[in-house]
């Protein structure tokens, strides 16, 4: 078709995936935040999608992959039927090679990640360390990409409290993907087996911080006690006996309706949850 | 020479305390003050509980024996609520050793629980060597409302009120904090790893310092053997994991990390950088917040809800004043039993505990199971008819009148600034 032709992909994204662990019985699957993050790049139109994944090349980095490959690898118009594996042994430190991926050879002009893994330390700093490593702008806790323009991305970032602001970033940028974003369509099995991992070799960088580390299942934290700090039988029966009484509070009795509303009025407004 | 004499009769009337001259003789002998309390011959402490105590409220005579001898009337509730700061040690630190800044989220402009829990680490830090304590130092950024610095444990505050810093400037955030490394040189810096904003300011500091930050901590013990002499406990791995580690300079701590500050009151003296901040050509532009249908919002997470309970008659004004206002609707017990809500609109300890920053309890007269669900939320306001209810007690403003009047007031209050607003602009 003309129109296809006179258009070619203006926009080349990588989204990076990582091998995520089911939260109950602990198998390897594609990372949700990952997955969300491919599930954004996918309602890019007109975008070329580079899957990236750095990291040991074993049966659950292929099962995970597979999971992403799932979702994407029926649309071979985006390019996103392959993952290109930068292959680093277990321990290392996989930013110099991922940061001389996207720079060298794949180019892209967005980078999506997840905010954390799933598995290891999960510090959520990749993101943080390429964007710094690169030069380019990151942006957290996006959940849609409204438009690329000329450069610029128009952005939805949620905020807490179910609110939602919009940004604008100049390209080349690397945008995290908030745990609200769109939920991830389901993996198909025939696109999984039938796409492809295309490995790539990197020197590694062995993480010499983590050795000195103990790593444990979480165990569960402890609750925090109230600590009464009273000297005296008085003073702790008092305090186990108190009502909550929030105390200090202004009681208007006998006002009109209208100077009632003009107190709350003014007490939302201080807040400023009135727009 | 005179003998001592004993008066028999005298002592007859001080030890028959009905005895109508009982009171006079007492006075007269200035005796009465004196032998309230004394030092039994044992070293405990006997007071005569003819001559001590107070009236309690229901009319019935009170001893108090923990010392703290409150006079009867209304003068006590007032002196309860201000000896936590009167009993508060206070500490100045003039020439502290090293400085451990800490960057608080303030959402709303206040401390929230978490940054008070992140002073109580700093101060962890700052106070481990009593020969040479260290500082903390607040980095306030934009505009905010706190007022107790010092009770939270800052004895160091730096406000940048500049207007780059306002909204989601994440850019110019960093550039501030960098200017406070390159002259201060802290020895730690602590963020909240909470999403309001410290996750994303902590991380970014952290790579532009080119250190490895500790993520998520939620322990910390003393090691000397280690470089910082910090050893901690971090969650890694989407929470299945607890990572033990050295510390590092940079740490994003996790709610509870910490006591906070209580027994202490910091000077927060005021600290300002030499230079002015340079204005940065930032990449990133916010372009405001985004109107979110409220309705859409869960009741768990919404910031301001607008619930309703037995006494809201009128329901059509109730839903009308919720969208003028931009509430998220609420209900109690009662009005989603009655029909009126939808059953995932209750509040309370059935329904869904509320974390709001303004709860508006409309004719809600507070059953426990509803002032529970409330807990957590920061300023209660109660529109009710009954002034002895148990919300009115929890409330921060009450007004005590028709609720559906109020809620009509208040709407027609709301749109008439908005159309002044309309006009002016």
């Amino acid at each position: 078709m003309p129109h296809e032709l006179t258009k070619p992909a203006s926009l080349t994204v990588a989204v990076l995936l990582s091998v995520g662990r089911h939260p109950v019985t602990g198998r390897a699957r594609r990372a949700d935040q990952d997955a969300r993050g491919l599930e954004l790049a996918l309602s890019l139109s007109a975008a070329r999608i580079e899957l990236v994944h750095a990291g040991p090349f074993d049966d659950a980095c292929e099962a995970s992959m597979r999971g992403y490959l799932g979702m994407s690898s029926g649309y071979t118009e985006t390019g996103a039927d392959s993952v290109t594996l930068v292959e680093q042994p277990s321990q290392a430190d996989v930013l110099p090679a991922l940061s001389h991926a996207l720079s060298e050879s794949l180019a892209p002009q967005l980078v999506i990640a997840g905010e954390r893994t799933e598995q290891g330390e999960g510090s959520g700093m990749l993101p943080y360390q390429l964007s710094e490593s690169l030069g380019w702008p990151i942006v957290g806790g996006i959940v849609a990409v409204e438009a690329v323009d000329e450069g610029v991305a128009t952005l939805l970032q949620a905020l807490p409290r179910g609110q939602r602001r919009r940004l604008s970033v100049r390209l080349p940028a690397i945008i995290t993907v908030n745990a609200t974003a769109t939920s991830p369509r389901q993996s198909a099995f025939g696109p999984a087996r039938r796409g492809t991992l295309a490995v790539v070799e990197q020197p590694a960088v062995h993480d010499e911080a983590q050795d000195e580390w103990h790593v444990e299942p979480a165990r569960k934290r402890p609750k925090r006690l109230k600590i009464v700090k009273s000297t005296s039988a008085r003073e702790r029966f008092k305090a186990a006996a108190a009502k909550s009484d929030g105390g200090g509070g202004q009681v208007l009795t006998d006002v009109t309706p209208d100077e009632g509303a003009a107190a709350i009025h003014k007490l939302l407004k201080e807040e400023g949850v009135l727009r | 020479m005179t003998l001592p004499r004993r008066d028999p009769r005298q002592e007859r009337i001080v030890r028959n305390r009905r005895h109508p001259e009982h009171d006079r003789l007492m006075d007269d002998q200035g005796a009465g003050a004196a032998m309230v309390t004394w030092t039994g011959p044992s070293g405990v402490r006997r007071c005569d509980p003819h001559r001590c105590g107070f009236i309690g409220p229901n009319g019935i005579k009170r001893i108090d024996r923990g010392g703290s001898q409150q006079p009867m009337g209304n003068a006590a509730p007032s002196a309860g609520r201000q000896q936590p700061t009167a009993q508060r040690r206070h500490i100045e630190i003039e020439s502290p050793a090293f400085l451990v800044t800490v960057v608080p989220d303030m959402p709303g402009g206040r401390l929230s629980s978490h940054d008070r829990d992140l002073l109580g680490l700093a101060r962890q830090l700052a106070d481990a060597d009593a020969q040479s304590p260290g500082a903390v130092l607040a980095i306030v950024m934009g505009a905010h409302k706190e007022t107790q610095w010092g009770d939270a444990g800052v004895d160091r505050l730096m406000e940048c009120g500049d207007s780059a810093l306002e909204g989601y400037a994440p850019e110019a955030r960093l550039g501030a904090l960098e200017a406070v490394e390159r002259e201060l040189a802290p020895r730690f810096w602590l963020l909240p790893d909470a999403a309001t904003g410290g996750a994303d300011l902590g991380r970014r500091l952290a790579a532009r310092l080119g250190e490895r930050p500790v993520t998520g901590l939620w322990s910390l013990e003393s090691a000397p053997e280690t470089a910082q002499g910090w050893r901690c406990t971090t969650r890694g791995g989407a929470g299945s994991l607890d990572i033990q580690r050295p510390l590092s300079r940079v740490i994003l701590a996790l709610e509870e990390c910490a006591e906070p500050v209580s027994e202490t009151h910091h000077a927060a003296s005021v600290l300002t950088l030499s230079h002015p901040l340079l204005p940065l050509l930032s990449r990133i532009e916010d372009q405001g917040r985004v109107p979110v249908d409220p309705a859409s919002i869960a009741l768990a997470e919404a910031e301001f809800i607008l619930s309703a309970g037995n006494g809201v008659k009128d329901w059509e004004g109730f839903h009308h004043a919720a969208r003028v206002l931009g509430a998220t609707e609420g209900a109690s017990r009662v009005a989603v039993d009655d029909g009126f809500m939808a059953r995932d609109r209750q509040v309370g300890a059935t329904g869904t505990w509320v974390t709001a920053r303004v709860y508006v309890a409309v004719g809600i007269s507070g059953a426990i199971q509803h002032l529970q669900g409330i807990q957590r939320c920061d300023k209660v306001v109660a529109i009710n008819k009954d002034p002895d209810c148990d919300m009115i007690k929890r409330a921060d403003l009450a007004v005590i009148g028709d609720a559906g009047e109020i809620l009509s007031a208040l709407v027609a209050r709301v749109e008439q600034e908005r159309e002044e607003q309309r006009d002016a602009a």
